[in-house]
């Protein structure tokens, strides 16, 4: 007996598209006015502008000189390498895939953590999404958003989805049992003990997976080139075809800076919960202290009015 | 200690006699709990798996105001018993009532509510969040029930204060050692002001030093604020120092209730008479223990007044009534052979001879071999 799995993934392809070919193309108009708007504004602007934001974004984020530099040299390099356009191309794909795959998979993982039913059901099929080679998705996204940047970014969605919804899942439920039962035990409602004890704490590991995120994207990005998504895919992609050995070194060096300084730049970003509450503990304090100052003040003004 | 152990009368006795108190504020009848694994039928459905008792048939009353320890080994069933009674862990079987309240039965928001302002927990590894301050962590049962930050901070400070932290009130949990953080978890407790503290093993994962304090800090507490405190722990040392009355748990049963003294006295089964062997009687033991048992006897001296004053006056040194006999022992070094009990409220409450504390202090065996002409 044959069996005809292709067959009939082909099958219920062609079913979604006759039914829902509406909402496939209302969400390719969609995806293509935000990516449009995005890589407007990246290529808009001037090229030593944007590159002045990313490395005010870096140098804020992470702190480190180091890494600033580094950003500045290599960003300029890319501007006298000619690709600056398809570099922000990429960057503006890469952006609006990880916002809509961030968008989907946390909320995703919360849900998994809360549900051990949603966690035994996700699970295969993240496996299924992570496992799959990646130029398989983009068949499918071709057929239903047709060619260009939405079947890339559809296809980059799919395929960066998992870690960021297994990391979110995964620091919830390594949270500390007694703390749980403390929160519990105080008579807090499940909704706050989500917001106020199990988000906070899982924090590090959510960014954790929102970097993964990023860097998959990144990757996927470049196939997504195959589909005529443009930007640094493209480059790389002509460079493969025309056995332009120069051209597809340059386009991948491209790739290689913006993957180095985002994943930088977002792993800094974890400390951020910290820095938040330092800045937080100091406020208190000084708020402490101008109390107690106008506490001691309080008489003489009485006195003075 | 508190006012309930003078109260107690028989030792075999129900818990009907033993607490004379008004009213039970917690009364617990027939609790049993069995857990169940679960156990996979087919892909989707999960089964009950066999049961584990964990608790079984377990009745106790504990009086407003008193300290009730359960006492039990890894494996008793004791941190079950207190996850029952504020329903972090479902009960199988029993009920409990809570001044008058069926806990059981309480809807989820009742329960919430019950579980903030009429009942609290104090955890064996403190329980604090570390990404909130000390002031935080404290306010955080009034933050639930909705109280405006300026009176949760206010409230979140001044218990702080009352466990020795309110220098430290913007710290992070992280910054302290473990004795400072189970104040933090105490002063979390207090800052609520419910009626009843639930401990489970507060103190165990703490060094013996920082236990001791600890203890101390728990009873000087406890003398300002009486909290119905149900305590539980592995260590009968401290079950007998801070215990009005102490519950002994074996494998899910209730196997002995009753004071430090009756405990000692009459074990009502080798396995409280092992444990008890361990225990320093001395430390256990107070002066207005012995003096009340020989209450009957001084009683009678009193109403023979004649008798009594018949006997030379001789000047005898006086001690309160919670003087362990570890410090009287240190009087009679001095070259006392006697001692003259008071209570709080300076009345006497009789003597107690060198010979009655050697006795209270002999192992049972041998005071019985000497009995024997």
């Amino acid at each position: 007996m044959n069996l005809d799995p292709g067959g009939w993934f082909e099958a219920a392809i062609d079913w979604l598209l006759e039914y829902f070919g509406w909402f496939f193309d209302a969400i390719a108009g969609f995806v293509n006015l935000i990516v449009g708007g995005v890589e407007t504004v990246l290529i808009g602007l001037h090229p030593f502008l944007v590159i002045a934001l990313l490395v005010g974004i870096a140098a804020v984020l992470t702190r480190s000189v180091g890494l600033s530099v580094f950003s500045l040299a290599t960003f300029a390099l890319i501007v006298s390498m000619g690709l600056w356009v398809e570099t922000m191309a990429t960057l503006g794909i890469v952006m609006v895939a990880v916002i809509i795959a961030v968008i989907i998979g946390i909320p995703l993982g919360i849900w998994a953590a809360l549900s051990p039913t949603v966690s035994r059901i996700l699970r295969p099929v993240l496996d299924l999404m992570q496992a799959m080679p990646v130029f398989v998705y983009l068949i499918p996204a071709v057929f239903f958003f047709g060619v260009g940047t939405v079947p890339g970014i559809a296809a980059t969605i799919v395929f960066s989805i998992p870690p960021g919804v297994r990391l979110t899942e995964l620091g919830i439920r390594q949270l500390d049992a007694e703390l749980h039962e403390a929160a519990t035990a105080f008579g807090a409602r499940k909704s706050l003990i989500l917001t106020d004890v199990q988000l906070p704490l899982a924090f590090p590991s959510i960014m954790a997976g929102v970097n993964q995120v990023i860097m998959l994207a990144l990757s996927m990005v470049v196939v997504a080139g195959m589909v005529g998504a443009g930007g640094l895919g493209g480059v790389v992609v002509e460079g493969v075809a025309q056995l332009d050995a120069a051209r597809g070194f340059e386009g991948g060096l491209a790739v290689v800076i913006l993957a180095i300084y985002l994943d930088r730049v977002t792993s800094g970003a974890r400390s951020l919960s910290l820095v938040a509450r330092n800045r937080r503990l100091k406020k208190e304090h000084q708020a402490a202290q101008a109390e107690a100052r106008t506490a001691a003040a309080a008489e003489p003004a009485t006195v003075n009015a | 200690m508190t006012s309930t152990r003078t109260v107690q009368t028989g030792a075999a006795a129900g818990p009907e006699a033993v607490m004379d108190v008004e009213e039970p504020f917690i009364r617990v009848e027939h609790l049993s709990k069995v857990f169940h694994k679960s156990r996979r039928a087919g892909v989707w459905r999960r089964k009950r798996g066999p049961g584990f008792t964990a608790v079984d048939d377990v009745s106790f009353r504990v009086g407003r105001g008193e300290i009730f320890v359960v006492m039990g080994l890894s494996g008793s069933g004791k941190s079950t018993i207190i996850r029952m009674l504020n329903r972090l862990v479902e009960t199988t079987s029993g009920s409990i009532t809570v001044g008058g309240r069926d806990v059981l039965g309480l809807a989820p928001a009742q329960l919430r509510a019950y579980r903030n302002a009429t009942i609290n927990m104090v955890f064996q590894h403190f329980g604090l969040f570390p990404h909130k301050s000390l002031i935080d962590n404290v306010s955080f049962g009034l933050k639930v029930r909705g109280v405006d930050k300026a009176t949760r901070e206010a409230k979140a400070t001044e218990a702080l204060g009352l466990v020795g932290l309110g220098d430290r009130i913007h710290a992070m949990p992280e910054e302290l050692s473990g004795g400072m953080r189970q104040r933090v978890g105490l002063a979390r407790a207090l800052a609520t002001d419910a009626e009843i503290l639930l401990m489970d093993e507060p103190f165990s994962a703490l060094d013996p030093l920082i236990r001791k304090d600890m203890q101390e800090l728990l009873i000087k507490l406890q003398r300002n604020f009486k909290k119905t405190i149900v305590f539980v722990t592995h260590d009968l040392n401290e079950a007998m120092h801070l215990g009005d009355r102490i519950m002994v748990m074996k494998q899910g049963r209730m196997i002995q209730t009753g004071t430090a003294r009756e405990l000692l006295d009459a074990p009502a089964d080798p396995y409280i008479e092992e444990f008890v062997a361990e225990v320093d009687r001395s430390r256990v033991l107070t002066a207005g223990m012995l003096a009340t048992t020989t209450g009957q006897a001084t009683t009678g001296a009193h109403a023979a007044a004649p008798a009594g004053q018949a006997l030379p006056a001789e000047p005898v040194p006086s001690v309160g009534a919670g003087t362990t006999l570890h410090e009287v022992l240190g009087v009679f070094a001095a070259g006392a052979d006697a001692v003259q009990v008071f209570d709080e409220h300076h009345t006497s409450l009789g003597r107690v001879s060198a010979g009655a504390v050697f006795a209270a202090l002999a192992p049972k065996e041998y005071g019985t071999e000497g009995a024997r002409p």
